[in-house]
């Protein structure tokens, strides 16, 4: 890949050609703020906030080119003065009730704000516009709160270019354009699939997990639902865990999962989760130590292939398990001398 | 090639030169929408059965219009051996009143005439070419709207239609982009983008696909230009669009109408399918081997898919959302990625004639820089409202006191709001200003696809900039924040003006908002969206300063601040006012003086326009004034 030459902030450097002014400059450490970017996204440019000046020219940072000989400022007078007016129209119209808001502190309007500087003063010459206070709670696990939505679009490329579903999209037009479903239907009952990909990726609290509990601590684990073996981080709080995030640094699913891996994880908490093996005596399923359970498997294994050979013993593996619990099952069978090896996967 | 063109057009002639032969009178009744509108059908209903009863025979002819709007419906009768005279406010009645007068007894009535239209004299009714209302204009693009019936293909043969297409069909492509290049044709869709630069760029990129897309979604509000093309002279659109499909090498064409347009897509329709019928149009093009199809695509109504590359994503099924900079040009990257061509009605329809005549025709109009003429609709309090075609650099109040007559009812001329709700508006001493494309941006406002509203002095200019601001909310396509929240706060902010509400600061913060949301918004609309405000802020801050330290509204329109009052003194207690008030505001008895309950009054006015002029009792005030009263 050629390089070009850039000046950015009075910085001679070197970058790669096909970079965003938004990509060098991250990778140098120089903040540009941005509400409708994602990385994982294609650029859409709407929310008007990573204005830089490039060659004397205002441009969004997050959609322009670098090209060789480019001077860029990433904080002049007028795109600041831009920046903040932007952001300021948008708390207009956003619900400013941060306290109990589940995106508190983590909310990236705020740390815009925060960023840009804008001030009680400032404020209060603009007029409160709220243009859209509907909340759509019918899907279980989620809820859109349009108070709070800034419109970036990066849950509508989300749906479409992460998940290749494309359940939401614009609706409407002007100020009253909106995140909807086909027809403007509660999100329930359009395709969406609930994976969750958007809520994690909603830049303010327009899309948060119902009863969302904030963990104490963040455990790595590979998901148990199926084969594929997402990577994801648990969070914890006590002895409970209370929310689940995909593992970005999982070469497997690189941060995304599906509704299962992501929500579906009250099973963990449940009274009637089984902690130890069952053993049934007298007809009946009792608790018992992996020792005792494990003993009678290899027990009963070998009384089996002593009367009656090796063929009369099969397993069946579990998409539940791992990849490496499946090989190491069938390593087992296949040294007991059977080939009887299935999966339910297979069925 | 030729020869079979050559036989096509000497019947259309000979059919054209019969018709002018006629022995029998032929009446033309102007029945666009505009005349459709104003009652045009019932006229035809009207003189239909008028010929019916008195067993006159005459040829009624459907034709677009003419662009007098003020005079709707205009009935044109063609007496054998008359010249065409003009009929204005035309109604049922005294349609029929002047066909027995004119077609039985030989009168020709110039008391209903408004003139006569080509060569010949009738007396008591002037020339229409020695008319104020025509004398400064120049026709080129409307030049057979409300001459010929735009559903026939050979009426518009017979006006050298068809005559450009067959020039081009001769020459190389680069030929053609050449003389379009050197006749200066800048695109009147607004922005006045020279044509030949676009037609040259979309020649040279590759692709094995080009397609030419006609912008035809006229959406400011008052403007009607690219409608009065399309209904009374589509010929004109569809032979440009195939002479640009030759010279960029494209197969397929589109235009982009709106829906709201539904005689335009009828007449479209049908001049598409008689073009094709007489191989001007389709496969191989009069054995040229040039094929080139043309399909209209109806618009939803969005006024942002008139931008270029929202258009584009429209027609292809998707939300029409201008794509944001930087992104590949239209000419090499537009409908399906593919090299296309996109320009206006009006720039289309010059084509056809720029080819045939040549470019130094074309350039020997208008001014340096901005060659050709320029389209109209000039409405608002204007006495002759219509549509009017004018070379470029034509003064501005030429336009208004001449052609247009002047202000309505004689009152005082206070501003024209040029290029719809993107544009400006500029004050009476802005009207010695030349028209062209960039002199009117210099001003703070631009020609735009071309509408002009006439504004006096019961106008608030502050109710003005709000009532376009409106308009553009709306239509955001709400992509970018500056448009879609900027917009709406610079509303809210007009709104608490109007209402009396404003606060000190508020024109300083109006003119903020407006400069960072031209600054920063993605699109054209977006960056024009703050020209009414800030233009009426410039010259009219005035206006705005008397709504916020005085709560007055100058002009007596802001309800919230003027308040009606009856002058005991005055009354005569004739209870006009009171049996007109919708809300039961007033009360008074017979000969007692009256008053106005300030609770129910919703300020309508309607007690200050029927006061009799004799007695002049209801008066309006407002700011300190209303505080006295």
């Amino acid at each position: 890949m050629a390089t070009v030459k850039v000046n950015i902030n009075g910085m001679d450097v070197q970058a790669e050609e096909g970079m965003t002014i938004y990509e060098v400059a991250q990778s140098l450490g120089i903040y540009i703020p941005t509400l409708c970017y994602h990385p994982d996204l294609s650029t859409f440019g709407g929310c008007r906030v990573c204005m830089v000046e490039a060659n004397g020219e205002e441009v969004t940072a997050c959609r322009a080119p670098i090209k060789d000989g480019m001077v860029i400022k990433t904080d002049t007078e007028n795109v600041s003065q831009m920046r903040l007016i932007n952001v300021e129209l948008i708390l207009t119209n956003h619900d400013q009730d941060c306290q109990s808001c589940a995106r508190n502190n983590n909310c990236k309007l705020q740390e815009v704000s925060a960023f840009v500087g804008v001030t009680p003063e400032r404020m209060q010459r603009l007029r409160r516009v709220i243009t859209n206070e509907v909340k759509d709670i019918s899907n279980p696990i989620f809820q859109r709160d349009f108070a709070k939505c800034i419109v970036c679009g990066i849950c509508v490329r989300t749906c479409e270019e992460i998940n290749g579903i494309a359940a939401i999209d614009f609706g409407f037009r002007g100020y009253k354009t909106t995140i909807s479903t086909l027809g403007d239907k509660p999100i329930l009952e359009s395709k969406c699939e609930s994976c969750g990909e958007c809520v994690e990726r909603c830049p303010t609290g327009a899309l948060v997990v119902k009863g969302q509990v904030i963990p104490e601590r963040e455990v790595k684990t590979v998901c148990a639902y199926c084969g594929v073996g997402c990577g994801l981080i648990l969070g914890v709080r006590g002895s409970r865990v209370v929310s689940v995030r995909g593992d970005r640094e999982n070469p497997v699913n690189n941060g995304h999962l599906c509704i299962k891996g992501r929500y579906g994880f009250d099973f963990l908490n449940h009274p009637e989760r089984l902690k130890t093996p069952l053993v049934r005596k007298g007809g009946v399923l009792t608790e018992a130590s992996w020792e005792e359970a494990l003993s009678l498997v290899a027990a009963k294994i070998k009384e089996y292939r002593d009367n009656f050979g090796p063929d009369a013993l099969a397993a069946l593996a579990s998409a539940r398990c791992t990849n490496e619990d499946n090989y190491l099952l069938q390593k087992l069978f296949r040294s007991l001398g059977t080939n009887n090896i299935d999966h339910c996967a297979r069925l | 090639m030729h020869e079979a063109f050559v036989s096509l057009r000497a019947e259309a002639i000979r059919k054209w030169e019969e018709r002018q032969q006629s022995t029998i009178p032929r009446i033309l009744v102007g029945s666009a929408t505009c005349g459709c509108a104003t009652g045009a059908l019932d006229v035809i209903t009207a003189i239909e059965q008028k010929l019916q009863e008195t067993g006159i025979k005459a040829h009624i002819q459907q034709v677009g219009c003419i662009g007098m709007c003020y005079a709707e419906v205009l009935v044109d009768i063609i007496k054998p051996g008359r010249p065409r005279i003009s009929y204005k406010n035309m109604t049922p009645e005294t349609v029929a009143e002047l066909l027995e007068d004119y077609l039985l007894n030989d009168n020709p009535r110039p008391d209903l005439a408004l003139a006569v239209i080509g060569e010949g004299e009738v007396e008591g009714i002037p020339n229409l070419a020695d008319e104020p209302v025509f004398k400064s204009q120049q026709r080129i693009v409307l030049k057979n709207c409300g001459h010929i019936d735009p559903e026939s293909i050979e009426d518009y043969m017979a006006q050298d239609g068809y005559m450009g297409l067959v020039k081009a069909l001769q020459m190389q492509p680069q030929e053609i982009v050449d003389i379009v290049t050197k006749s200066e044709l800048r695109g009147r869709g607004g922005a006045g983008f020279p044509a030949g630069r676009k037609w040259n760029s979309c020649l040279r990129a590759a692709g094995d696909q080009k397609y030419v897309i006609c912008n035809a979604d006229e959406g400011d509000p008052g403007a009607f230009m690219d409608r009065s093309v399309q209904e009374g002279d589509p010929h004109a659109l569809i032979e440009g669009m195939t002479i640009a499909g030759y010279a960029i090498g494209a197969s397929k064409g589109y235009i982009y109408v709106r829906a709201e347009y539904p005689l335009a897509v009828v007449r479209l329709k049908k001049a598409i399918e008689q073009a094709k019928e007489k191989n001007l149009l389709g496969e191989n093009i009069l054995g040229s081997g040039f094929s080139f199809d043309l399909e209209i695509f109806q618009g939803a109504g969005a006024f942002v898919c008139g931008e270029s590359t929202a258009l584009v994503m429209s027609i292809e099924g998707k939300r029409g959302m201008p794509r944001p900079l930087p992104r590949p040009r239209t000419t090499e990257a537009g409908l399906w990625n593919k090299p296309t061509l996109l320009n206006n009605v009006k720039t289309f329809a010059y084509v056809p004639q720029i080819i045939h005549k040549g470019a130094d025709w074309f350039t020997s109009t208008g001014t340096e820089g901005c060659r050709g003429t320029a389209v109209f609709a000039l409405t608002g309090k204007i006495k002759r409202s219509g549509l009017i075609e004018v070379p470029m650099g034509i003064e501005l109040g030429k336009i208004i006191h001449e052609i247009g007559g002047g202000v309505l009812n004689d009152r005082k001329f206070k501003a024209v709001q040029t290029g719809g709700p993107s544009g400006g508006c500029l004050p009476e001493s802005k009207l010695n200003l030349p028209v062209d494309f960039d002199t009117l941006v210099e001003a703070g406002s631009m020609m735009g696809s071309g509408g002009m509203v006439v504004l006096d002095e019961t106008t608030c200019m502050v109710d003005v900039a709000r009532y376009f601001l409106q308009f553009t909310l709306e239509e955001s396509c709400g992509q970018c924040v500056p448009c879609r929240l900027g917009t709406l706060q610079m509303l809210e902010i007009l709104n608490e003006i109007c209402a009396g509400k404003g606060r000190e600061g508020d024109i300083e913060l109006l003119v903020e908002l407006g400069k960072s949301i031209i600054a920063s918004s993605i699109c054209g609309l977006g960056k024009s969206a703050p020209n009414p405000v800030l233009s009426t802020i410039n010259y009219f801050r005035d206006e705005y300063e008397a709504h916020i330290k005085d709560r007055a509204c100058p002009a007596l329109v802001c309800k919230d601040l003027i308040k009606y009052s009856i002058d005991v003194e005055k009354c005569s207690g004739c209870g006009l006012c009171r049996k007109n008030c919708p809300t039961e505001a007033i009360t008074g008895g017979k000969k007692e003086p009256h008053v106005i309950d300030q609770v129910k009054c919703t300020k309508c006015g309607i007690c200050y326009d029927v006061c009799p002029d004799r007695f002049r009792a209801v008066a309006c005030f407002t700011g300190k004034e209303k505080a006295a009263v």
